[in-house]
């Protein structure tokens, strides 16, 4: 067992995660349609290769990878291509080129899966970074990171580590947990052949202590591998956060922004993203499905399904029994961070870990009164950060001011304004801070 | 699927803490105290904490109409100046002094800065010292003994301190509340009660207070005794006088105070510095009044310089460091 170092900050959220966590992964099936974005992750979008009218198989690849920061784009299942139109964008919140792909029901696969390996041992460091690439595959956890560019940290960067965040600390949400419990075996096998890709030697498998099924079963999956360790880390949001996450297991601080967890000597991989490299290697598949958890109070059958990307939201609303009553909110992701959606034809992306969807009686609409300065937002920071004061730089258009505070190292993880006794929308106020000071530093750069 | 969803920007789930929830706390945290003022001091304690709230509450929403905002009176926050302000009078005071002191606080401390959140001084001190200033006789004076409530003229145990005197009530009695005093600072075991309240329900943060009356308490103990070091009386400066009610209700009072760990544990050992100064050298025999006010101004230098340790930057500049050395 590693021993733990300090976290800085955080808070004791509900965890509701009871709802779904002791629900099988059951499949999804195939919905009526399949809506595929271009960009789905961090960096630039993918560039289609297939048009309105093609037939496509389960795998193939339908988008490839533009510049170094990308992923590929693969079909889910084989049908044909109804449209690459523009579609509403969930996470975005904008219209997004998308490939419109209707299932024929037949399930036919591309015949580029195939197995790669059957053990980590039988297939090499490159072969591993290359697979990781071709796949499409990217961090599972959420921001969508491509995976590939992780596994190749720069020569002069070298990295010691590598953290499988199996922490899960948004509430509600139980994907990563259910994988572990199901599937410990090929997470592991997973984070080895991430792991060998990276060339790193020493692997923590990271797990909140309010997990103690997955905590077990990963216990017994890492037993055969002496370079593998098991971190169970006090339950506590939102440790499962990279920067959190390095700064409690090693006791290392990632320097502020653009400063990587690879500036520290640490890849972090979610449970997600190694599951679905040991699917590439051990049975060629392309990171076309992943583990949604869709839960909350305003569904009839919390479930988590194993569901093809570009599913809709609401097709996976059916299937978890409908809604319980009226409805509030569907929120993509976990309630800290996630998105509350305006349209549940939306599909999931790959980063989709959860829908939550929450009764209309739970939202509450509370007046925003003035600040009170009683710093809850400043102990609850994870980042040591004052949101009180950048809020209020913001607020009043100090953008400086906001900057010196560090604006720029927020992590939006919504700590603040949770805590906030005002109901103040402190993110809101720190993110336009934020934009605003990134289109300075653009207006700035072009003039120069 | 044709509901209308609600769309709003994250985080979906908040905490039930609310201002009003908080400012309920602190009321409910002053009531053993205010009960154990009338219980001590009898119906004239009760008249002056009503007199205090009311007028506080009062001139709250007068003004707030008069100005036409939105009368916020609902908050709590205008019933605990009330009764804060009443807390730090003598039992014996004419009414018209809480009166016209709740609404100094409330309209000149509080409303003219911006009301809730933007003043910037403790809105009952700001009145407690407008009164003393204004009604000195009475409201340095106006001292009724316990229980029997008759109008004493000897000084409070602080100012037989003050005067060198020792002839101060035993321990039990100060721990009681059984001396003369300000009505609401004598009952020590119901205002640790209720501090104790606002320290479990996470309302104040424990550095104030610590900070406040262990500066306090070693102080005396080192200077206490004019001419022999380390032999004063630490623990009855605590218990004499209001400092108790300060560091815990007054001390604490968010909008005045800094906003960081670090800057309210400055705060706490600076209005216990100044408390100590005031008392063992200054002219008047209590000091805390001017004490937390010193540090209610100084709170916006403290929330200028004390920051949190940042996430990240050690590790910065260490790193930077290294990537010099190689060049």
């Amino acid at each position: 067992m590693v021993n733990l170092k300090r976290g800085s900050g955080g808070i004791a959220v509900p965890e509701k995660k009871e709802l779904s966590s002791s629900a099988k992964i059951v499949d999804a099936g195939l919905p009526n349609e399949l809506v595929l974005f271009l960009s789905q992750h961090t960096g630039a979008p993918a560039s289609a290769l297939v048009k309105a009218g093609d037939s496509v198989k389960r795998g193939q690849l339908v988008a490839s990878t533009q510049g170094a920061v990308s992923a590929a784009v693969h079909a889910p299942t084989s049908g044909k291509v109804k449209a690459v139109e523009d579609r509403y964008h969930p996470v975005q919140g904008r219209l997004c080129q998308a490939i419109v792909l209707e299932p024929d029901g037949l399930n036919e696969l591309d015949e580029s899966v195939r197995p790669r390996a059957s053990a980590v041992e039988d297939i090499t460091k490159e072969d591993l970074v290359a697979l990781a690439r071709e796949i499409g595959l990217v961090g599972l956890g959420g921001a969508a990171f491509p995976t590939a560019v992780k596994l190749t940290p720069p020569p002069n960067k070298p990295i010691d580590t590598y953290l499988l965040n199996g922490i899960e600390c948004e509430p509600y949400l139980t994907a990563d947990d259910r994988i572990m419990v199901e599937e410990p075996h090929d997470v592991v096998f997973g984070f080895r052949a991430l792991m060998k890709s990276a060339g790193v030697k020493r692997g923590i498998v990271c797990i909140e202590d309010n997990k103690p099924e997955a905590i077990e079963a990963m216990r017994e999956a890492i037993k055969p591998f002496g370079e593998l360790e098991l971190a169970v880390v006090p339950t506590r949001y939102p440790r499962g956060g990279e920067k959190q996450l390095i700064q409690v297991v090693l006791g290392r601080e990632v320097p502020p922004p653009p400063g990587l967890p690879l500036d520290v000597g640490v890849i972090v991989s979610n449970v997600g993203t190694a599951y679905a490299m040991a699917q590439a290697v051990q049975k060629g598949l392309p990171l076309v499905e992943r583990i949604v958890t869709v839960t909350g109070e305003g569904v009839k059958t919390p479930c988590n399904f194993r569901s093809l990307i570009g599913t809709p939201v609401s097709y996976l609303i059916e299937l978890a029994g409908g809604f319980s009553g009226p409805v509030g909110k569907v929120i993509m992701g976990g309630p800290m961070m996630g998105v509350s959606l305006k349209d549940l034809n939306a599909p999931i992306v790959k980063g989709t870990s959860g829908l939550v969807v929450l009764q209309r009686g739970q939202i509450k609409r509370e007046k925003v009164l003035p600040c009170i300065k009683c710093g809850r937002c400043v102990e609850a920071c994870p980042m040591g950060l004052l949101p009180v004061w950048i809020a209020a730089c913001s607020d009043s258009g100090y953008l400086e001011d906001a900057e010196k505070y560090r604006a720029m190292d927020c992590i939006e993880c919504g700590c603040c304004a949770y805590e906030c006794p005002s109901k103040r929308p402190l993110v809101q106020s720190i993110k336009l801070a934020k934009n605003r000071i990134t289109a300075k530093r653009r207006a700035l750069a072009a003039k120069k | 699927m044709g509901e209308k969803l609600i769309v709003t920007p994250s985080p979906h789930i908040k905490s039930p803490r609310t201002v009003k929830g908080v400012m309920l706390g602190v009321v409910i945290s002053l009531l053993p105290a205010c009960v154990g003022a009338v219980v001590l001091f009898g119906m004239n304690a009760l008249l002056i904490l009503i007199t205090s709230v009311v007028s506080a509450v009062v001139a709250e929403a007068l003004w707030q109409r008069a100005t036409k905002q939105e009368i916020t009176v609902g908050d709590f926050s205008a019933v605990i100046t009330g009764l804060l302000l009443a807390m730090t009078l003598p039992p014996g005071v004419p009414l018209y002094v809480p009166a016209v002191g709740s609404v100094f606080a409330i309209v000149i401390a509080k409303q003219i800065f911006g009301g809730l959140g933007s003043n910037f001084v403790n809105p009952a001190l700001a009145g407690r010292a407008f009164v003393l200033a204004a009604w000195p006789m009475s409201v340095a004076g106006a001292w009724l003994n316990p229980l029997t409530h008759d109008a004493v003229s000897s000084p409070t145990p602080l100012a037989v301190l003050k005067g060198g005197g020792t002839n101060i009530p035993g321990l039990w009695d100060l721990l009681i509340g059984n001396r003369t005093g300000s009505l609401g600072e004598t009952s020590i075991i119901l205002l640790l009660l209720g501090g104790l309240f606002l320290l479990v329900t996470k309302i104040i943060d424990w550095r104030t207070p610590v900070g406040f009356l262990g500066t306090l308490f070693v102080g005396t103990w080192i200077f206490g005794k004019p001419g022999a070091l380390f032999q004063g009386d630490g623990l009855s400066a605590i218990l004499l006088g209001g400092a108790v009610l300060g560091a815990f209700f007054m001390a604490t009072d968010y909008v005045t105070s800094p906003v960081t760990p670090k800057g309210r544990l400055i705060f706490g050992i600076g209005a216990g510095l100044v408390t100590l100064l005031i008392r063992l050298w200054g002219g008047y025999p209590e000091g805390v009044t001017y004490g937390i006010l010193f540090m209610n101004l100084m709170t916006p230098i403290i929330d200028r310089f004390v920051v949190p340790k940042y996430y990240g930057y050690e590790h910065d500049a260490r790193a930077r460091k290294s990537a010099e050395g190689k060049r």
